[in-house]
């Protein structure tokens, strides 16, 4: 193990460079660009055996993807924000034909209006396509998230996509400190490839993509899907545990701070993690009973454990990196709120919206949010459950 | 990784028994598969005619036209959806699209004859 | 090549009891094609008639592998598939040949998949990119493509006071693809399956990408009878409707040149088929019949000047 500095592009790019794939195909994007830029130059330099297709857009990045793996070879692709919508009808085929693509998806808003700079409404709204989400808080997460993919997509139990998130610029393009593992540290974690029914298997030709309709097996394969989808949550713990073995960082679905005697649990995704860690410390000092949850595993969600760990919680405030129009709150909020509704005693539940479009969210933002949490604990009815962060003419106590 | 597949069991197979992905692990299962029954007219060669010059075999859409050692042997009854195509292409007429219930009523003719 | 005898001896590559229509054209084109692969194949399909009749589940016509992925990014699916071999051959992980062919239909080639092909061919794949033009969406029920002939019905290009049917002429989509300067383009008929098999043949040995674009009559689609699909591509043919021609490194061949006397006028192919029935009942046909003549002559007196330059 080496310590580098380095920004989160670097990190991902380096971490596939050492898994070294068969076949990876990629599209630029802001700002993803850095990764597809950085493996081009590994081929061209002869530092991977990567096969590397530039292909003409996103949504044949995802299909090549799709034939590469489908052919039998460990591959890859990385997006962002409209590549990401323009993958969006394969993300839902690479899932179903079970393949184990690894995907690292470097999180920026969906247009429009345009908008380069972070937020989550990307991977977020693919939350449903079937692949395995991960999510991570800084260039370190992402490295490490970026090499566990690999375990668990090609795990014969799971079997399926995974992509793992950091947050656009604030950590793509962000230089902070990085454990690095050696080459072969991670091509032994990664170990071979076995395909299943791969195409170019002359042996045994079979056909990928059949047409299952009315009368035919679709529910049934659907079903088998998400059995697949129950069984990657505890492949990500075992796969977690074993890279935890190796580095000592383990890792899990998700990470508290300071909720065993919690009265109030913010729970966040993604950077911003950092940001509510500082200020817990900082209202704990000042006698809050406040604590964190920071997810990691988004798909499958792991309710359980989530209602486990914040059973005792008496109000929880959700952070959301983007919006779900017309629904309750964010995707975030919604999945902690169903995961507590049958908890012994269930909680209160906020959600606190930020950060769209790159937006900040200051200090100030995460303790207003506490401190209306705090009225919450105190037994005040508050009716409102969804409220923006630093959005201009708009404040905490004022939201309509 | 192939195995033979079992059609009639296939039908009560619920989630998990299929491969994964849906993938079908065997090719031209659909060999097993009968569109025979699509037909009203059934060709019938004449093997007098027929010079085995292959025309209608590349011409079949259903894979029917039945060739051994460079010679037509026979059509494929299980599969010939009597489109009539080789009928249509045959330079020599040699070729008939018969009536599918007709011929049938034939066949069962000669079955008992036979017996 | 070797003799149709000889081809037809060998090993059937599209079973029957796939679920075409009786008659279909799609069919026939993809055994002669397939039935002169010099090896084992993988085989991308894009969503159209051939793809869903010929995979039902759990039945599927295809002895050689097979994927479809979805309806715009055949080609795309398949540059996947042909990287993944170069990559795993050079590791040393695969010895065996195989070639590479896409099946897609003028809907999934012309229009929805054009990007895809276009990049696919830019980037030189080895591979083989088969359309099956049928000049229309059949498997959606008949409606316009960019390569719906002038004068057709379908169902968004319907007839009635206003209208004639479709008022655009087709892509010239072969013409696309020699202008990626690609190794081998050609047209071809099924009607004529040693010019077919030959002009696939090549295609699947020339290094680097191919494009062939066969005519493939649709009975349901042009409401025509079933056993008339090998005689409407002949006669599409012999009118110049469908030249067929072949581009080898970029220089041009005409295969089949019909003497002056013996090309048919287009009005007499297309009045077999229903698609155009009303151009010969309407007022305004007459007019409409005489610009589509006029078209095809003009695009044929280009292709035989192109032959004559490059
Ligand atoms: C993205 C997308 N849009 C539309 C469709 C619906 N669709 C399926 S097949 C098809 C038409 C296919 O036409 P063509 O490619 O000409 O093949 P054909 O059915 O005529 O053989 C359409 C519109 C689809 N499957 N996917
Ligand atoms: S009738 Fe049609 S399907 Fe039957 S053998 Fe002749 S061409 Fe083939
Ligand atoms: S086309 Fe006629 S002559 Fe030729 S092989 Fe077929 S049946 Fe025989
Ligand atoms: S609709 Fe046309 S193209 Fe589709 S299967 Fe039927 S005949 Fe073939
Ligand atoms: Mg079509």
């Amino acid at each position: 193990m080496s310590r580098k500095a380095m920004t989160g592009n670097g990190a991902i790019a380096l971490a596939l460079k050492q898994a070294e794939p068969d076949v990876m195909s990629a599209y630029p994007i802001t700002p993803q660009t850095e990764i597809a830029q950085n493996y081009a130059q590994f081929v061209a330099d002869g530092a991977v055996k990567t096969e590397y297709i530039a292909v003409e857009s996103e949504h044949s990045a995802m299909s090549a993807a799709i034939g590469s793996a489908a052919a039998g070879a460990r591959t890859i692709t990385a997006t962002s924000s409209q590549g990401f919508a323009l993958m969006w009808e394969m993300l839902f085929i690479a899932a179903s034909l079970r393949l184990p693509i690894t995907m690292p998806v470097i999180t920026r808003a969906l247009s429009g209006p345009i908008n380069i700079h972070c937020d989550h409404s990307d991977s977020m709204g693919g939350r449903d396509c079937g692949w395995v989400q991960l999510y991570g808080e800084d260039a370190q997460e992402g490295y490490d998230n970026a090499i566990q993919a690999f375990r668990i997509a090609e795990h014969m139990d799971v079997r399926l996509p995974v992509m793992t998130m950091i947050d656009g610029f604030i950590i793509s393009g962000a230089i902070g400190p990085l454990e690095v593992l050696q080459d072969d540290q991670v091509k032994q974690f990664v170990g071979p490839y076995e395909p299943i029914h791969p195409l170019l298997d002359i042996d045994n030709p079979v056909t990928v993509g059949a047409f299952d309709s009315l009368g035919g097996w679709y529910f049934e394969h659907k079903v088998t899907q998400n059995m697949a989808m129950d069984k990657a949550m505890s492949v990500i713990e075992s796969v977690g545990r074993e890279y935890g073995q190796l580095t000592g960082r383990e890792y899990s679905h998700f990470k508290t701070h300071m909720i065993e005697d919690a009265d109030i649990v913010l729970v966040a995704i993604g950077s911003a993690a950092g940001n509510v860690k500082t200020m817990v410390d900082r209202l704990r000092a000042g006698g809050v009973k406040v604590g964190m949850m920071k997810v990691r595993t988004f798909r499958p969600f792991p309710h359980l454990q989530v209602a486990g760990a914040l059973a005792g919680a008496r109000v929880i405030g959700v952070m959301d990196r983007s919006d779900s129009f017309g629904a309750q709150g964010g995707p975030l909020f919604t999945e902690i709120r169903s995961a507590m509704f049958e908890a012994p005693r269930r909680p209160q539940t906020f959600n606190f919206i930020y950060g769209l479009g790159g937006r900040d969210i200051f200090p100030d933002d995460i303790e207003g949010a506490v401190r209306l949490l705090e009225k919450a604990a105190a037994g005040e009815e508050i009716s409102q459950k969804r409220y923006y962060l630093n959005v201009r003419e708009v404040s905490l106590d004022g939201q309509a | 990784m192939s195995k033979k597949w079992k059609f009639s069991d296939i039908v009560k197979w619920g989630p998990g028994r299929h491969e994964p992905g849906a993938t079908i692990p065997e090719s031209g299962t659909a060999e097993q598969y009968e569109t025979g029954g699509w037909r009203t007219e059934r060709p019938i060669r004449d093997r007098e005619k027929c010079n085995d010059c292959m025309i209608c075999f590349f011409a079949c859409p259903d894979s029917s036209i039945r060739v051994e050692n460079g010679r037509l042997v026979d059509i494929d009854l299980k599969h010939c959806k009597g489109c009539g195509i080789c009928a249509q292409v045959c330079p020599r007429d040699a070729i008939e699209m018969k009536n599918e219930i007709e011929a049938r009523m034939e066949e069962g003719k000669k079955e008992e004859e036979k017996v | 090549m070797a003799k149709p005898k000889e081809i037809a001896n060998r090993p059937e590559r599209l079973t029957g009891g796939h679920r075409l229509c009786a008659g279909c054209g799609a069919p026939i084109n993809v055994r002669q094609i397939m039935s002169v692969c010099p090896g084992p194949a993988v085989v991308s399909v894009a969503t159209g008639c051939l793809e869903v009749s010929s995979t039902i589940y759990p039945y599927t016509a295809w002895k050689d592998s097979m994927i479809h992925s979805a309806f715009e990014n055949a080609a795309a699916t398949i540059s996947g598939v042909e990287t993944a071999f170069r990559a795993l051959k050079k590791q040393g992980k695969i010895s065996h040949d195989m070639y590479f062919v896409t099946f897609g239909g003028d809907g999934g080639t012309y229009d929805i998949g054009l990007q895809a092909l276009s990049g696919a061919v830019e980037r030189g794949h080895n591979f083989l990119y088969v359309c099956y033009d049928n000049g229309a969406y059949m498997n959606t029920g008949f409606q316009r493509s960019s390569a719906t002939p002038c004068g057709a019905w379908t169902t968004t290009s319907p007839v009635g006071t206003e209208s004639f049917g479709k008022t655009q002429n087709r892509k010239d989509l072969a013409e696309i693809l020699v202008a990626h300067d690609i190794p081998y383009v050609a047209t071809a008929s099924p009607h004529n399956f040693k010019d077919l098999m030959n002009k696939a043949e090549k295609a699947f040995t020339t290094p680097g990408p191919a494009f062939i674009n066969v005519i493939s009559p649709c009975p349901r689609g042009w409401r025509t009878p079933g056993d008339q699909t090998i005689a409407l591509a002949k006669e599409a043919v012999q009118s110049c409707y469908w030249p067929l021609y072949e581009v080898e490194h970029g220089k041009y061949k005409v295969n089949y040149k019909p003497r002056p006397e013996r090309k048919t006028p287009v009005a007499d192919w297309m009045k077999k088929q229903g698609r155009f029935a009303h151009l010969f009942k309407r007022p305004d046909g007459e007019k409409v019949l005489a610009e589509i003549q006029e078209y095809i002559d003009r695009k044929w007196q280009e292709l035989l000047k192109k032959e004559e330059c490059l």
